[in-house]
């Protein structure tokens, strides 16, 4: 009787598991939860930003950015490069892949929202600067930082054996962190002696509805990233399984021919 | 770790003297970016409101100076890994005994050495072409110094992370020159405060810049092994 | 010069292009992630995905 549930329940898994699977990629109930949460939280973030928040006395519609623009700098510069030099670090002290992934998909969901991050603060630049680029310390080091990140994906695609390029991508992943710091300082250093401070779309005073805003706005790219982070992580996981297998299938390739 | 230097630093300096790349190719090049930089920027252009009047070209010199060194050091860098790369020599090294630390510490001193030798003779071309008068020639010494082996250090330590790739000369300036970019920025600060003052605003970016010498000649002695290692 | 400047536009043609470029690119990446990982997962046998667990 146990015996004939378990042989039946199994029959069912492996029935269900090729069809769905398949089907759904890397999709999973992981993110499926943060899926459905991206995706209210993004309507009603695109509802409360751009509807019902008013706008800002001084800088008028264009604060509306801010809800953007704020949240995905955090997410890319605080969140997802904190990941890459976490995931570097258990990397150096473990060897484990799993960390090695992720600091790479890291790294690129938060070079995607650094670009994000600059293309809204200059959009909010032109109209309350005046002009597109202000030299912002801020704007300015982000700049930098993007491409330092973008240094480092690239050094995780060199035709390395794998975990030499894991090694150092993983000390690349936490040099990166400290230049990222590095630079954030030294550019602030450098504009606060040319100029007095000017508007920053950080400094902006919200309340109410605007607050409010931000907030989902924080939310929803949080959201986002966990769901991009997932999936990215997963095509990850399964190109290094895929690089093993075709390894594997020439080894034995290999083999036969020196047989035959 | 020092004597290994010593050689490496040595080893390097010698194929030069052989060679001579950078003296008959990489110093031609600085001296020709200093000439397009005078074609740029047009060199009658004055500085608006500036007492004494000064063209552009002088007012901006700092920064053009360290421009054409930071593009220089990118050539130079790669020669100094082109050499290396052949049959894998940086493992040939490691595995001959010597301290990775030692092998870091030689690569970097040769091209700052190299380094040095270039920006003297690109300085007096900067300023003989870009009309520039000589001031404060100690913060200068210090700036050249510390921003000589910061770019030295920081260089060698990348341009490993690419040495032996066929990417490697695309790669290295794109990781090397964000990198880079707060010590342009010191470097720049500091001598146009000694050249044009006041020479008080100079001294704390100089600083700034052995702070990162320093900071650079540490990762690189921790992490230089690492990225030798099993390799 | 900023108090000149501010105001003086309306800020729509701004936030627009930037809400838009915005989920844009998230969109075409999200898609590209998607896609490829049904690609690689038709290509693998199941027991190498063991992430899904």
């Amino acid at each position: 009787m146990t015996r004939v549930t378990t042989t039946q329940s199994e029959d069912a898994k492996s029935a269900k598991s090729k069809a769905p699977r398949d089907a759904f990629g890397t999709a999973s109930k992981l993110t499926r939860v943060f899926g459905v949460a991206a995706f209210v939280l993004t309507s009603a973030l695109l509802v409360f930003a751009l509807v019902i928040s008013p706008p800002e006395v001084i800088q008028g519609e264009s604060v509306r950015l801010f809800y953007i623009h704020v949240p995905s700098a955090i997410v890319s510069l605080y969140l997802a490069f904190s990941i890459t030099l976490v995931g570097s670090i258990i990397y150096l002290r473990k060897k484990s892949i799993f960390w090695d992934l992720m600091a790479g998909a890291a790294a690129e969901i938060g070079v995607i929202f650094c670009a994000i991050t600059l293309i809204t603060g200059m959009l909010w630049g032109r109209p309350t600067w005046g002009v597109y680029w202000k030299w912002d310390p801020r704007l300015t080091s982000t700049a930098v930082s993007f491409l330092l990140y973008v240094g480092y994906l690239a050094v995780r695609k060199l035709e390395l054996p794998p975990h030499v390029r894991r090694q150092r991508a993983a000390i690349l992943g936490i040099i990166s962190f400290a230049n990222l710091i590095i630079v954030r300082y030294s550019v602030q250093w450098w504009r606060s002696l040319h100029q007095g401070t000017t508007l920053d779309p950080v400094d902006t005073q919200l309340d109410g509805s605007m607050l409010f805003s931000f907030f989902l706005g924080m939310l929803a790219m949080i959201a986002i990233g966990a769901w991009l982070l997932v999936h990215r992580f997963r095509v990850a996981w399964m190109e290094e399984r895929k690089a093993e297998q075709s390894l594997a299938a020439a080894i034995v390739e290999r083999q036969s021919e020196g047989r035959s | 770790m020092l004597s290994d230097a010593r050689l490496i630093a040595a080893k390097d300096l010698r194929i030069e003297a052989s060679s001579r790349v950078l003296l008959t190719q990489v110093l031609p090049f600085g001296l020709m970016v200093l000439l397009l930089f005078g074609f740029g920027i047009s060199p009658d252009r004055q500085v608006l409101g500036e007492v004494p009047r000064r063209s552009v070209l002088e007012q901006v010199s700092p920064g053009l100076f360290w421009i054409t060194v930071l593009f220089a050091a990118l050539l130079g860098l790669g020669r100094s890994f082109s050499i290396e790369a052949a049959d894998g020599n940086l493992d040939g090294l490691r595995l001959g005994g010597l301290d990775p630390a030692g092998i870091f510490l030689g690569k970097a001193a040769a091209v700052i050495v190299q380094l040095a030798v270039l920006e003297v003779i690109v300085g007096v071309g900067a300023i003989l072409l870009f009309g520039v008068s000589l001031a404060n020639v100690g913060l200068l010494a210090v700036t050249i110094v510390g921003a000589t082996v910061a770019i030295g250090c920081a260089g060698t330590l990348y341009a490993t992370l690419a040495a032996g790739q066929r990417v490697r000369e695309t790669l290295v300036p794109l990781l090397v020159l964000p990198v880079l970019a707060p010590v342009l920025l010191g470097a720049t600060q500091a001598t146009e405060a000694a050249l044009f003052g006041p020479v008080s605003d100079g001294w704390p970016w100089a600083g700034l810049l052995g702070a990162f010498a320093l900071l650079y000649i540490a990762i690189g002695i921790v992490a230089f092994g690492s990225f030798l290692e099993e390799s | 010069m900023d108090a000149v400047v501010l105001g003086l536009e309306d800020g729509w043609q701004y936030v627009v292009p930037g809400y838009a470029i915005t989920f844009g690119l998230i969109g075409i990446y999200a898609v590209w992630v998607v896609r490829r990982g049904r690609k690689l997962s038709a290509e693998l046998p199941d027991d190498e995905r063991r992430f899904l667990d």
